[in-house]
């Protein structure tokens, strides 16, 4: 398998929040790498995709997604997103992962809407 | 933090500069579109949003169950969700490329006896629809389909529609292991109803091991293996069943296809009247 070209760092905002920023390429080959960065924030109960940063991804990356929103769920975690550009919020609603992680616009509006 | 990165990483503010360094003049830049607009490279790889299926009649398979049908991923299905692959080492010669090609050229004909897929007639592209007829036993015909969610030219990937045994998606991919190609399906899934489930939990699981194991080695033989060798690993990712989905019964296309069946003669009389009488009209006409 190929090195993935990835980076994820996670940001904590107060105790129940987490922002995964993640910038580069999301593909199966980056599991261990969104899922060390799960980790980190598992002791929250909000947690928040940045993908302002997302240059590629493939269906095998939203199937890693899938992996991370059963893992989240198994926690009692909401998932939310924010950054995502038009060509990636539609693959979100073609494969329909848009109705179970809430895509919002940007950090704010995330994380307005994780608080409520 | 967790980082990795492989060498010659090009991000799009790179690419911006060295359209800058360049030396367009400021009107040649101005044609060139913002950062924001330069589509990703995986752009022609995704399929286009749809909300609902749309298909045309086929040769050789029933179509029903497909027309008007939503997509279904492991988040709108209801059973346990499974992690399923299907390896198989396809040796040094081949390479990944080569594998994807020979994969979607001839991917109705790995599939095996007695099931027909029905793709369109330029191959396996991102938005296509492929009807499906399997075999169910009893002479029974299971009609659904697929879409075509993402192919690039070292993977493709199917994602089901309602009414489908199960919610979610397959990605048949490729890739170099070392010094020699291996050759993968990989299903993510949920049954997509209470049904399905029961029918997963006694056999189901069972055929569907036994329906990829044989479609890889088809392609095997067709790559020109000797003895193709298949391994699988069933991974149970979540336990939990959606039963808010259980609803998903109503769309439950093995239900239709019996129905179907038994209504068929009805059905084809029917038309043949339809068609008769219209005869006539035009006749008196």
């Amino acid at each position: 398998m190929n090195a993935p070209v990835i980076t994820m760092d996670v940001r904590r905002i107060g105790d129940e929040v987490a922002i995964v920023d993640i910038k580069g390429e999301v593909t199966a080959a980056c599991e261990p790498v969104l899922m060390s960065a799960y980790e980190a924030a598992i002791h929250t109960s909000r947690l928040v995709l940045n993908f302002a940063g997302l240059e590629y991804m493939n269906s095998g990356g939203i199937g890693m997604l899938v992996t991370l929103l059963v893992r989240a769920n198994r926690q009692r975690q909401q998932l939310a997103a924010y950054g995502l550009s038009e060509h990636y919020r539609e693959i979100f609603e073609l494969t329909r992962l848009d109705e179970a992680i809430t895509i919002y616009d940007d950090e704010e509006s995330a994380l307005s809407g994780v608080a409520k | 933090m967790t980082e990795t990165a492989g060498p010659d990483r090009v991000t799009g503010p790179d690419r911006v500069r060295s359209a800058e360094q360049i030396g367009l003049s400021a009107r040649e830049a101005a044609s060139v579109p913002p950062p924001h607009v330069i589509p990703p490279r995986d752009a022609a790889s995704w399929a286009r949003k749809v909300d609902r299926l749309e298909v045309n009649a086929r040769e050789g398979v029933r179509g029903t169950n497909v027309a008007g049908r939503r997509l279904t991923g492991p988040v709108q299905g209801f059973g346990k969700m499974w992690q399923k692959t299907y390896r198989m080492k396809a040796g040094p010669a081949i390479t990944p490329e080569q594998a994807i090609a020979t994969w979607k050229e001839h991917f109705p004909e790995f599939w095996p006896k007695g099931n027909r897929f029905s793709g369109a007639l330029t191959g396996i592209n991102p938005g296509d629809v492929a009807l499906l007829d399997l075999a169910i036993g009893g002479g029974v015909k299971l009609s659904t389909g697929v879409f075509v969610l993402y192919a690039d030219a070292e993977s493709f990937t199917l994602m089901t529609p309602q009414g489908h045994m199960f919610a979610g998606w397959i990605t048949f991919s490729a890739e170099r292991e070392g010094d020699e190609t291996v050759v993968q399906a990989l299903v993510l899934m949920r049954a997509n109803d209470p049904l399905y489930e029961v029918a997963m939990t006694f056999g189901g699981h069972r055929k569907e091991d036994k329906f990829w194991a044989a479609t890889l080695t088809a392609l095997g033989k067709r790559l020109g293996l000797p003895h193709p060798e298949v391994e699988d690993r069933n991974v149970c990712v979540d336990a939990k069943r959606q039963w808010r989905h259980a609803g998903n019964v109503w769309q439950n296309s093995m239900i239709r296809s019996m129905l179907q069946t038994i209504a068929a003669p009805v059905t084809g009389l029917a038309h043949l009247l339809h068609h008769d009488s219209r005869g006539h009209d035009s006749q008196a006409a």
